[in-house]
């Protein structure tokens, strides 16, 4: 069981700033995150982007913001789970929170923060009926272990850099016939691995079809083979061991839905009048996750709901002590030694 | 009021939404129907990245022509058609005054 004073339910910018404030009232973080870095939506969607409302930064990229919070977090040792998502929580007798995510991993904290974002990132899957039907026998959205496609015959999709990138890698590396299927012409993927993909179908080693779609799947107990139509009208069966949709994630609020919060509008329903709590005590929601009359989904804001919100769990967690308002300028940041 | 135009947005039920428009305050479609609390998310906030707010344009109002960004977006998105495009690539503008739109299919809704 990993032990924190503070739980936080994601990884993005307003959870690793958390840590910063938590750190400066001597109060110790672990973050869970269902991407395997840290960074949420500033490194899985627009680490590339700048971003020009943040104080003191006329302009910073959205990967480069998340590095300095990394750097600014390090010295409070921070501590994460990641590549799993929070799935339950339980209240314990010792007035606790036991966090338990998909993974069986579990977590024990007298404070949740939750800043979890628009949610978990899960796969975006084509809209075709019998998609289901063969998850983990033939699809999958995410390659975890490329292994277990060695000597397959893979048929993937998707015009972004993971499915140019992964193109490539199964044809190169783990000598798998690869057709690369692509709706248009061109690529959202970086011109180099586009390069690449080309030069290697026009050498024989892959093959890359364009202006195509796969529509249909077909197999009794496992995926036997894609159906591909074509923009000029063609449509070709192709037998295959596996196909990898890979378009991407998208966020989704998940389980932390059925947590017993009161959400409006898929965000979870907070105080701002003392201190981002929850309806359910204990429980804070930071940061875009959460609404309140006049919200605004800036991480900006979720900057200031952290700092309020970890003054908070301060009082609750040392009912008895006195604490004032300390000024970095005056006291410098006092790490912890482990 | 001069800066005031009338977008027409059918959702995905089928009901037409009237919809008053400034265009005097950098405003695209996807801001616009969130505004109006359309079921319409904007994950990625309008940076052409997550394909939610994906419309048909119904009327000539505004040119089918796609922008490199949105065109890479829509190209791995679904349900597309020729006359897709994304609400948050559409900068409302005075002579966007009559468009009809109708909202994308979604998993989210």
């Amino acid at each position: 069981m990993i032990t924190t004073d503070i739980l936080i339910i994601g990884a993005g910018p307003v959870g690793l700033f958390t840590v910063f404030e938590a750190g400066l009232l001597k109060l110790r973080c672990h973050l869970i995150d269902s991407l395997a870095e840290p960074g949420g939506q500033c490194a899985e969607i627009y680490p590339k982007k700048p971003i020009y409302d943040i104080p003191g930064f006329p302009s910073v990229l959205a990967g480069d913001l998340v590095s300095n919070l990394m750097e600014q977090i390090a010295p409070f040792n921070p501590t994460f789970t990641l590549g799993e998502s929070a799935v339950t929580v339980e209240e314990t007798e010792d007035d606790q929170f036991i966090v338990t995510t998909d993974k069986g991993t579990k977590h024990k904290a007298p404070i949740v923060a939750i800043a979890g974002g628009l949610g978990v990132f899960t796969p975006r899957k084509p809209p075709i009926a019998n998609i289901t039907d063969f998850e983990d026998k033939g699809i999958k959205y995410i390659v975890k272990d490329p292994e277990e496609w060695r000597d397959q015959k893979v048929v993937i999709s998707g015009g972004g850099d993971t499915a140019l990138d992964w193109t490539i890698y199964f044809a190169e590396t783990l000598n798998c016939d690869v057709t690369l299927v692509h709706r248009s012409q061109s690529f959202r993927a970086h011109n180099d691995s586009v390069q690449k993909a080309m030069d290697m179908a026009e050498a024989g080693k892959l093959k890359i079809m364009l202006d195509a779609e796969v529509k249909e799947l077909k197999g009794t107990d496992k995926l036997d083979a894609v159906v591909i139509k074509t923009k000029a009208g063609e449509v070709i069966e192709e037998k295959v061991d596996s196909w990898l949709p890979l378009f991407g994630l998208t966020p989704k609020l998940g389980p932390i839905a059925d947590w017993g919060l009161e959400i409006e509008k898929g965000a979870i329903k907070v105080d701002n009048a003392t201190d981002y709590r929850t309806n359910r005590p204990g429980i804070y929601a930071i940061g875009d996750v959460n609404t309140y009359p006049g919200k605004l989904k800036l991480i900006l804001c979720g900057f200031h709901e952290a700092t309020i919100m970890c003054q908070a769990a301060f009082a609750k967690i040392h009912p008895d002590k006195k604490n004032v308002l300390k000024y970095t300028t005056v006291n410098g940041v006092n790490g912890f030694e482990s | 009021m001069e800066d005031l135009i009338k977008i027409t947005v059918i959702d995905r039920e089928g009901v037409s939404h009237e919809l008053e428009a400034p265009t005097d305050m950098g405003m695209n479609l996807m801001e616009l129907c969130k505004s109006y609390e359309l079921p319409v998310l904007g994950t990625c906030g309008g940076m052409a990245m997550c394909a939610s707010c994906q419309v048909y344009v119904e009327n000539d109002k505004v040119t089918l022509e796609r922008n490199d960004d949105e065109q890479a977006m829509l190209d791995d998105a679904w349900y597309v058609e020729d006359n897709s495009r994304l609400g948050c690539q559409i900068h409302l503008a005075p002579e966007h005054d009559g468009l009809v739109v109708r909202l994308a299919p979604s998993d989210d809704f």
